[in-house]
C-alpha cells in the first residue's frame, strides 16, 4: 500500500512538473468552456431588424416605436417583398424581419386577436432566442397598457419563425458536449502519454525488474488524472453554472457520479492506448486522432445523431462520449434522476470493466 | 534436446554460481537479426564479471536476457537458482539492475528518485543507507536537483544507488560507464570493488577495454558471439605470438607498407603506435622489422616487444579465432 502512495506521488511530481501537461490539464478546459461560453452570453445589441408594415397600419407603429426604443434593435422600417426580404437574410444584412399584416389594428379592436410574422436568421441561433424573447416581451406590455385603457382584451399572436435552423438548436447544449470532449482529451491523452513516457525514457525497464505488480503501475498513473480530473471537472461546473448561466436542473452528486464513471472510461482508453503505443507522439496521435474526432462527430452536441445513416448510428454507440452526454444533459438542463440515466451509467460501466480487463491482461511484462 | 539435458544435469550449484547462462541464443525481427548465438557463461558469488565488447555484440541483450525483460529464443538462464522464464517474479525483486541508458526520472530530485525505489522495492532509504553511504555521500551535496540536471558521473552515481537500494544478490550493471568522464570512471570501478568486497555478485559490461583488467573474470563478445571466458592475465596470457609496437615519421605509410609484407601476421594500428605479430621467422623480430622499414625509406623507426593488452586479445580473438564460428566455449 505504501508503495502505491509513494508511487501515486511520483505521479503528482511529473504533472506538476510538466509545464505542457498542466497547460493542457488546466489551460485547455478553461479556454474552451469560455470559447463556447462566450457564443452563449454573448450580449445581442444593435440587431439589424426590418419592419414591414405594409399598409402602415397604427398599432403596428406603436409596436415598432417600443422596439426602436430598446438598445437591442436597430429598426429599419422598409417596405420589402418576400424575395427581397430573403436577399436581405441571405447577405447578413438583417437579422430578423417583422411582418405585420394589413388588417392588424382592425382585428385586435374587432375580433380582439391579431398576428404578425417574425421571421429570425436561424444559423445564428443564440441570436434568434434572444429575439423572440424580447419579441415576447414587448407584446406582452403592449398588451397589458392597452388592455387597461379604451381597448378590449385582447390577444396578439407573434407567429415565430427561425430561418435556416428550424429547430433552433441552442448553445446550452455545447457545455455538456464541451465536458465530454474535455474530459475525453485530458483523461486519455495524459495518461497514455504518462505510460508511454516510462517506457520511451526507459524506467519502465527499471519498474519491470522491481516486485511492482502491473496492475499497481496502472492504477499509479490513473490515480492523479482521475483526481485532477475532477477538480477540473468542478470548474468546468462552476464557470458553467455561474459565468455561463446554464441550468443545473438535476442532482450534483448524480452528475458527478456520472463523470466519475465517464472519467473512469477515459482513464482505461488511455491506459490501452499507451499498451499498444511505445513512443509519446504516436500515444498523442491515437488519443486525439482516434478519440477526439469521434467524440464531435459522434456525440451530437454539434451533429445531430439522428440525421446520420443507421450505420453511423450504429458506430455512434461505441463512442463513450455519447453515453456521458445524453446523460449529463438529461441530469444538467432537463432535471431527469437517476430513472432516467442508468442505461448511460450502465453502457459506461460495462465499458470501462471490458477496456481494463483487455488493458490489465495485454500489460506486456517483458519488453518487445 | 540431447545436448540441453547434458548441461542441465552438469549445472553447478546455484548457491555459489549466482548467474548461470546455457546456449543462450536470441534474434530479432523474425530471426533475420541474430542478437545472440549460444551463449554460455557462469558467474561465481562475490564475482566481479565483465562482459566486454564493442557496441552491437549483443550484452544489453544478454542482460535484458538474464533480468527476466527479454526472452531467449532457445537456452535456459538461473539467477540465484531462479529460472529467467518460470521465477522472473523472484528474480525481479532480489536482483538489481541499470540499463545502459539513463533511466531514472529526470524530473524528480535525487532525494525523490531514490525515496520512490526504495518504496518501489518495499523498503525504506534508512534501513540501506550504510550500504549506499560511500557513494550517496559524493551525491548527497546534489540532493534536491533534479536527476536530469546532473553530470553524467552524478547521474551514473544516482543510477547505482537506485539499484543498490534493496541490498540485490546480483547486480546488473549495463555499460554503466560509457559516456562518463575518465575520472568518474575510475571512481566508479572502486566503487564496484567495494561492493563486490560486500559480497554482492556483478555482472558489469563495458565497451572499454582498459577496464576488463578492473574484472576478476571477463567475457570477451562480438557479433553474439562470446569469443573467450577467463581472468584478464590469463587471457593476455595465453596470447600464442610475441607483439611488438613499432613506430615511425609516417604512420600511414608505415602500415600499408608492414601489412604488404610477406613476414607480417597481423598489423593494426593502436593509439599511435602499430602493434605487429610475425609469422615463423628466424633471428632477432626486432632487427627484422627495423631492416625491413629501412629498406622501405622509413625514418625515425622504433620497434619495442610489448607485454600484450585486452585490447590486442579481442582483436586477436576477433580476426582469427576459429571459435568464431564454432562453439563458444572455453578453450
Amino acid at each position: 500500500m505504501k508503495q502505491l502512495l509513494v508511487f501515486i506521488r511520483k505521479e503528482f511530481y511529473h504533472v506538476f512538473r510538466d509545464r505542457r501537461t498542466l497547460l493542457i490539464l488546466f489551460g485547455l478546459p478553461l479556454v474552451q468552456i469560455l470559447l463556447f461560453g462566450y457564443a452563449l452570453t454573448s450580449e445581442v445589441k444593435n440587431v439589424d431588424l426590418v419592419v414591414i408594415n405594409t399598409s402602415g397600419d397604427l398599432l403596428a407603429q406603436q409596436l415598432t416605436a417600443r422596439l426602436q426604443a430598446s438598445a437591442l434593435f436597430n429598426v429599419q422600417e422598409k417596405q420589402l417583398s418576400p424575395t427581397e426580404i430573403e436577399n436581405e437574410f441571405k447577405k447578413g444584412h438583417i437579422k430578423a424581419a417583422l411582418i405585420f399584416p394589413s388588417g392588424f389594428s382592425n382585428d385586435l379592436i374587432k375580433i380582439q386577436r391579431a398576428g404578425f410574422q417574425v421571421l429570425t436568421d436561424g444559423s445564428e441561433p443564440n441570436i434568434s432566442k434572444t429575439i423572440t424573447r424580447y419579441l415576447s416581451t414587448i407584446v406582452q406590455d403592449f398588451r397589458q397598457e392597452h388592455s387597461t385603457a379604451a381597448l378590449a382584451p385582447f390577444t396578439i399572436v407573434p407567429e415565430l419563425r427561425m430561418l435556416y435552423n428550424e429547430e433552433g438548436n441552442g448553445s446550452i447544449n455545447f457545455v455538456p458536449g464541451v465536458l465530454a470532449l474535455i474530459l475525453m482529451i485530458v483523461c486519455t491523452a495524459l495518461t497514455s502519454v504518462a505510460v508511454v513516457r516510462e517506457k520511451e525514457t526507459g524506467t519502465m525497464e527499471i519498474l519491470l525488474v522491481s516486485p511492482f505488480r502491473p496492475a499497481m503501475v496502472l492504477v499509479a498513473k490513473a490515480v492523479p488524472f482521475l483526481l485532477l480530473s475532477l477538480a477540473n471537472f468542478s470548474v468546468i461546473l462552476l464557470l458553467a453554472v455561474y459565468v455561463l448561466n446554464v441550468p443545473l436542473a438535476g442532482s450534483l452528486l448524480l452528475l458527478f457520479v456520472i463523470t466519475l464513471l465517464f472519467i473512469a472510461t477515459s482513464l482505461s482508453f488511455g491506459l490501452l492506448i499507451s499498451n499498444a503505443t511505445s513512443s509519446q507522439q504516436v500515444a498523442l496521435l491515437i488519443s486525439m486522432m482516434g478519440l477526439m474526432l469521434p467524440t464531435i462527430i459522434f456525440t451530437g452536441f454539434i451533429f445531430p445523431l439522428e440525421n446520420m445513416p443507421l450505420p453511423f448510428q450504429w458506430i455512434s454507440n461505441l463512442v463513450p462520449a455519447k453515453w456521458y452526454y445524453s446523460a449529463v444533459k438529461s441530469v444538467m438542463l432537463k432535471g431527469l434522476g437517476l430513472a432516467y440515466v442508468w442505461k448511460e451509467m450502465s453502457v459506461l460501466c460495462l465499458m470501462t470493466i471490458l477496456l481494463l480487463t483487455i488493458t490489465v491482461k495485454r500489460f506486456q511484462i517483458r519488453l518487445t | 534436446m540431447k545436448k540441453n539435458n547434458l548441461y542441465t544435469s552438469l549445472s553447478p550449484d546455484p548457491g555459489d554460481t549466482p548467474i548461470i547462462a546455457e546456449h543462450i541464443s536470441k534474434s530479432y525481427n523474425k530471426g533475420t537479426a541474430p542478437a545472440l548465438s549460444n551463449v554460455s557463461l557462469t558467474v561465481k558469488k562475490g564475482e566481479l564479471f565483465g562482459l566486454i565488447g564493442p557496441d552491437g555484440a549483443g550484452k544489453t541483450t544478454l542482460f535484458r536476457i538474464l533480468t527476466t525483460l527479454l526472452l531467449a529464443d532457445s537456452g535456459q538462464a538461473r539467477i540465484s537458482g531462479y529460472d529467467v522464464v518460470k521465477d522472473f517474479k523472484q528474480i525481479r525483486s532480489t536482483v538489481g539492475y541499470m540499463p545502459g541508458k539513463f533511466s531514472l526520472y529526470q524530473d524528480l530530485t535525487v532525494q525523490e528518485n531514490l525515496t520512490f525505489f526504495a518504496a518501489l522495492f518495499g523498503t525504506e532509504v534508512a534501513t540501506q543507507y550504510e550500504l549506499i553511504r560511500d557513494i550517496y555521500d559524493q551525491i548527497e551535496p546534489f540532493k534536491n536537483r533534479r536527476a536530469g540536471k546532473l553530470s553524467g558521473g552524478m547521474k551514473q552515481k544516482l543510477a547505482l544507488c537506485c539499484a543498490l537500494i534493496h541490498k540485490p544478490s546480483v547486480l546488473f550493471l549495463d555499460e554503466p560507464t560509457t559516456g562518463v568522464d575518465v575520472v568518474s570512471r575510475r571512481e566508479f570501478w572502486e566503487m564496484l570493488q567495494k561492493l563486490k568486497r560486500q559480497g554482492i555478485t556483478i555482472l558489469v559490461s563495458t565497451p572499454y577495454m582498459e577496464e576488463a583488467v578492473l574484472c576478476d573474470r571477463i567475457a570477451l563478445i562480438q557479433n553474439g558471439q562470446l569469443l573467450n571466458i577467463d581472468t584478464p592475465s590469463q587471457i593476455t596470457g595465453t596470447f600464442p605470438a610475441a607483439l611488438y609496437a613499432v613506430k615511425a615519421a609516417s604512420i600511414y605509410t608505415l602500415l600499408k607498407d608492414l601489412r604488404s609484407w610477406n613476414q607480417v601476421e597481423s598489423c593494426y594500428a593502436f593509439g599511435e603506435w602499430l602493434h605487429v605479430t610475425l609469422r615463423q621467422h628466424t633471428g632477432d623480430a626486432r632487427a627484422l622489422i627495423r631492416e625491413y622499414a629501412a629498406a622501405k625509406a622509413h625514418q625515425q623507426v622504433t620497434v619495442q616487444l610489448i607485454a600484450p593488452t585486452i585490447e590486442d586479445s579481442f582483436i586477436r580473438l576477433a580476426t582469427t579465432n576459429p571459435l568464431q564460428h564454432g562453439t563458444p566455449n572455453q578453450p
